[in-house]
């Protein structure tokens, strides 16, 4: 895995919890215990409310494709040696969009609505990055 | 309250391909428009343009031309950021706090070598770890808004194809716009794919460039050199990812648009021409929709059979646009000066006939993720 050239997450104490349960091949997203909101990206406060109560909640990982697109031409670090590639808006059945790869599905087979659950590329000791492929 | 400021000044810096850095191409724009207005160094007391050196803004160029304005404003929001100067502008304006204000903007992408839209997409914040990991670039996050767009309402690439079209007929009548050669809709659909669904000629050209405003208070309009532009309403807005439940298909336009009119009192129906931020042809076509010109879906439509060409019931980006004529990377300062020069009829053989209101809406940012939106209502004295 020491060839994975693509960019590595800057992880913060603020994400960390995210990134350790990824390293266990586990999708966290969170839920607001102020005001009962799923969210994503994670962060430190509520999105909908600014409570700083807010809980790790595990996510089954499966949702659909809300839209896509099959890159071509890029200047971005690792995806250039492997055109085409999926970038993606995936729409959890927890009702939160999360951003991803789409892999091992024919770009030409992606659509949206495609059904779709999340995999883990591991990357290195103790860092796995999700990533989504078909259902 | 009704906005009270006047666009006295404006200069589009000519050449797409320079020798000259980022401050010089300012200084020129700045002295240029300026003398546009009938004023000078020496009136200047606002100073308005984006951070291009992270963290401190203004700083440089304000040194660099020597001046010691009472007023600054840095704020930077992509694209759109010199159309938001223009609302700041005249809130500052209205507040008494300056009363000749300078918005300058000067980009050297072209020769630097800089690509633009392809790129890797890094901020370098929290935000990099989920986004940027996944092989963003600015290209890709406009191609998933159109991809949606085309799943939700059948939009087509032959109709995303015709604002490119459009858009180089108007640049084959402007003598500073990069590339003048017609193309057709065949022409865009052949092109390279860069980021499905877009194409290479469904993506903006990148140009150096540069250009400058003069927004004054409006008991100035005596001493002006030229009939000033009247700023009618102006508003901005930011659209996000908004904690995961994002209709990526409604932009900022949707909230900065309709204020904007309603603060000038008037409708879509009551412009004459509009300068719509077009990184790409998808951008054209929601911000279209989200200013309420047509309704939300029919976008496709309304961009086919030459409605948004000169000649047409809504000619846009007359000057050749982002798609055709320049695109330093921020190219809002570019929809305010042809506007404005529409505004005066001063626009030759591309001139709109009987252009009384002119609408530009600035987006910043990408519409796939997260960009600002802010839209002036101009109208000739
Ligand atoms: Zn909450």
């Amino acid at each position: 895995m020491a060839d994975y050239a693509k960019p590595l997450p800057e992880i913060t104490a603020e994400s960390k919890p995210f990134w350790d349960a990824c390293a266990r091949h586990e999708l966290l997203v969170q839920k607001c215990r102020a005001c009962g909101t799923v969210q994503y990206y994670p962060r430190g406060v509520c999105a909908a409310c600014w409570s700083a109560d807010v809980e790790w909640t595990p996510s089954a990982g499966r949702g659909r494709v809300y839209t896509f697109t099959v890159t071509y031409r890029t200047q971005a670090r690792g995806f250039r040696d492997e055109l085409p590639y999926v970038l993606a808006w995936i729409e959890l059945e927890e009702g939160v969009q999360v951003m991803s790869n789409i892999v091992a599905v024919d770009p030409a087979k992606v659509a949206v609505g495609l059904p779709v659950r999340v995999t883990f590329d591991d990357v290195k000791e103790g860092l796995s990055i999700p990533k989504f492929t078909a259902a | 309250m009704k906005p009270q400021a006047l666009i006295a000044g404006v200069h589009e810096f000519p050449e797409r391909k320079t020798a000259k850095s980022m401050l010089e191409i300012q200084a020129l724009s700045a002295r240029a428009a300026l003398e546009d207005a009938g004023l000078g160094k020496k009136d200047v007391d606002g100073y308005f343009t984006v951070a291009a050196n992270p963290g401190i803004g203004p700083l440089p160029i304000v040194d660099y031309l020597n001046l010691n304005p009472k007023y600054i404003d840095g704020t930077t929001i992509g694209g759109s950021s010199f159309v938001a100067h223009v609302n700041h502008a005249a809130a500052a304006i209205a507040e008494g706090r300056c009363r000749v204000a300078l918005i300058t903007y000067g980009s050297t992408s072209r020769s630097s070598g800089v690509a633009v839209g392809t790129r890797e997409r890094i901020s370098g914040d929290y935000l990099d770890q989920f986004e940027a990991l996944y092989g963003t670039s600015t290209v890709g996050l406009y191609a998933m808004v159109a991809r949606r767009h085309m799943h939700e309402y059948g939009t087509t690439s032959e109709q995303l194809a015709e604002i490119a079209v459009a858009t180089r007929k108007h640049a084959s009548l402007n003598p500073l716009a990069l590339y003048r050669d017609p193309i057709s809709v065949k022409d865009v659909l052949a092109s390279p794919m860069i980021s499905a669904p877009l194409h290479l000629l469904d993506c903006c050209v990148i140009t150096d460039g540069g250009g400058a405003l003069v927004v004054v208070h409006p008991d100035l309009a005596r001493d002006l050199k030229k009939p000033p532009v009247r700023l009618l309403g102006s508003a901005e807005a930011i659209a996000h990812t908004s904690g995961g439940r994002r209709d990526f298909l409604v932009s900022a336009a949707a909230e900065s648009g309709p204020r904007a009119l309603a603060e000038a009192g008037l409708s879509p129906r009551d412009v004459s021409m509009a300068m719509i931020y077009d990184s790409f042809t998808i951008t054209v076509l929601v911000t279209l929709e989200d200013l309420g010109f047509c309704k939300k879906g029919q976008g496709g439509a309304f961009v086919s059979g030459g409605r948004i060409a000169l000649g047409g019931e809504l000619p846009i980006n007359t000057d050749g646009g982002g798609l055709s004529s320049n695109h330093p990377g921020m190219r809002g300062i570019f929809l305010v000066v042809e506007a404005v020069k529409q505004l005066r009829g001063e626009c030759g053989e591309r001139q709109v006939r009987d252009c009384r209101v002119a609408l530009v809406h600035g987006t910043g940012g990408a519409l796939g993720n997260r960009h600002s939106g802010a839209t002036l209502i101009l109208g000739r004295s």
